[in-house]
């Protein structure tokens, strides 16, 4: 009998396997809404398929005469702007504090203690300082995501970056690298790959961050939709706003991991299981 | 007496741990000089004396008659047993490196003409130690074997005074170890290159070698083990004659004391 650990499922079988017990949650929720809604046909704790696809519709398609514009459209907007700024401006602070922490000890005992000082802070807790400093505006909301993500990712890439294994460095120099020509050659290169997957892991505390400081103030946004309609308890609102934002969540997971493995097909040779 | 390389009273210690007393050491130019000694006798930190990793507690070392840099430099070249190469870039970039280093501080990379030109001495220095196959391909996707000749085409780009090989040929097949006996050999004539060569493998080190030099502890003291480093125990110089005859008499005699070392 071969051991558990080592059967492993064709392709096929695994796409069968994975959509199980996707499925399952799916069957049991509708069965528990028929149930309710055959009890009590005013039931809004779990709202069936079709109202929620009409208020999908609504939300999606339909221009909010108060506002001129279509919600969803103009939450996804906002949200993906607060997103992007705050992650762009994250990836690139990590990028450049994780080569030079990484590769010079002098950085390293000058910014490193700094770095670790911020990141033990729950940025949560400085929200408040971030609205008395920045306002109620979008500032706000980006700092928010950048000071929440970025100490994880300076110290995921400076921790890289100093486990290139000292060999290479010293073969670097003994072929005449310069510290500049040694980090924009060898740590700069060694070190994108392991960037983009740190800015991948850091994508779930990003949307946490942007929906928190949306649902606390805002006037649009993914984040302040859900929190808004949730005074009606429209769960039929949101439910497909929460699908919504997952399936945003796993395509940018998906680009993240494809793009990877285009730019960098080095750093993926190694067998996986 | 003066040679390219010269070493005079060098002792290396970590605090109270002697690791190296008193080496004193010449090596001529164009010699291959094999170092062997038991684990932790101090072989590697002697190599890394010479390529300026470290510098030494005591003593003086010179190249070419001047005070050795204590950092690492384009005068010295080295092989590692594993992590010489540079896994995002491919071989021939692998190789080119250097001379990139050299022509362009700001980028570090040539262009143009230029870097054409790097390519082409490049590739001839990968055909050389027989990479003309696999210049589009990065180190991961090599064999152990084609990744040391990768490493030592890539040292030689930079025409280096001195050689530096720690175990280069320790984690490979026998088979294909004895291919690169002949390449370094035949490298180490063509270039008229100084090699020192750490290694395990005592045959090797007669077989290769120029001359033999064993570090171990003349002294010991069982309750402080720290108290006495290593040094030159012994020093062979090799002629051709006895060069061909002791790694037949080394096959001759017991093969496990031949380990031993
Ligand atoms: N940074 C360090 N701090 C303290 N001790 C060290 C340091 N580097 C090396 N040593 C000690 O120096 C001694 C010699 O180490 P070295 O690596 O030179 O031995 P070696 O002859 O190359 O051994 P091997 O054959 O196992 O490679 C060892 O006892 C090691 O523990
Ligand atoms: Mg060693």
């Amino acid at each position: 009998m071969r051991r558990l650990l080592n059967i492993r499922p064709p392709w096929g079988v695994r796409l069968l396997l994975g959509a199980l017990p996707l499925a399952a949650v799916v069957l049991v929720y509708l069965g528990a809404a028929s149930v309710q809604h055959s009890l009590n046909p005013n039931e809004k704790f779990l709202p069936t398929f079709s109202a929620m696809v009409d208020q999908a519709r609504i939300m999606a398609l339909q221009v909010d005469p108060q506002t001129g514009a279509i919600p969803l459209w103009q939450d996804t907007a906002a949200s993906l702007i607060r997103l992007g700024a705050g992650l762009a401006i994250a990836t690139v602070t990590a990028l450049v504090l994780g080569l030079v922490i990484g590769v010079l000890p002098l950085m390293r005992a000058t910014i490193g203690p700094l770095v670790a000082a911020v990141a033990v802070v729950p940025p949560i807790a400085i929200l408040p300082i971030l609205f008395i400093t920045f306002g109620l505006g979008e500032t706000a909301k980006i700092a928010l995501i950048v000071l929440g993500v970025t100490p994880f990712m300076v110290r995921d890439l400076a921790g890289h970056v100093l486990a290139i294994p000292e060999e290479q460095i010293v073969k670097a120099q003994t072929l005449g690298g310069s510290t500049w020509q040694i980090a924009l050659r060898v740590a700069l290169p060694q070190a994108m790959p392991r960037l983009l997957e740190s800015l991948r892991l850091s994508l779930g505390p990003a949307w946490v961050f942007l929906i928190s400081s949306e649902a606390i103030a805002s006037d649009v946004g993914l984040g302040y939709r859900v929190f808004l309609v949730r005074r009606y308890l429209a769960m039929d609102i949101i439910l497909p706003y929460v699908a919504w934002i997952a399936l945003l969540a796993v395509i940018f997971d998906l680009v993240l991991i494809s793009l990877n493995r285009r730019l960098y097909p080095w750093a993926h040779t190694a067998r996986t299981r | 007496m003066s040679g390219l390389l010269q070493f005079s009273q060098v002792w290396v210690e970590y605090g109270d741990k002697v690791v190296l007393e008193k080496v004193d050491l010449s090596v001529q130019q164009g010699a291959f000089v094999s170092v062997v000694g038991p684990s932790g006798a101090g072989k590697s930190t002697f190599l890394r004396l010479v390529l300026g990793q470290e510098a030494p507690t005591r003593g003086a070392i010179t190249l070419d008659g001047k005070p050795l840099r204590a950092e690492p430099g384009p005068d010295r070249g080295v092989v590692f047993q594993r992590y010489s190469v540079f896994p995002h870039l491919n071989a021939l970039d692998n190789v080119v490196f250097g001379l990139d280093c050299a022509g362009s501080p700001f980028s570090g990379r040539l262009s143009g003409a230029r870097r054409a030109a790097a390519c082409d001495v490049a590739a001839a220095m990968l055909a050389r130690v027989g990479l003309a196959h696999a210049l589009d391909v990065y180190p991961a996707q090599l064999s152990g074997g084609m990744q040391q000749r990768l490493a030592i085409a890539q040292a030689l780009i930079m025409k280096p005074r001195i050689l530096l090989l720690d175990e280069p040929f320790g984690a490979l097949d026998p088979g294909v170890r004895l291919d690169m006996h002949g390449l370094i050999t035949d490298l180490w004539l063509e270039h008229g290159l100084t090699i020192l060569m750490v290694t395990h493998d005592i045959k090797e080190a007669f077989k290769l070698g120029t001359r033999v030099l064993a570090f171990d502890k003349r002294r010991h003291d069982p309750q402080a083990p720290n108290r006495y480093g290593s040094t030159v125990v012994y020093d062979f110089p090799l002629d051709e004659k006895t060069r061909a005859a002791i790694p037949a008499a080394l096959t001759a005699m017991a093969e496990p004391q031949s380990e031993a070392i």
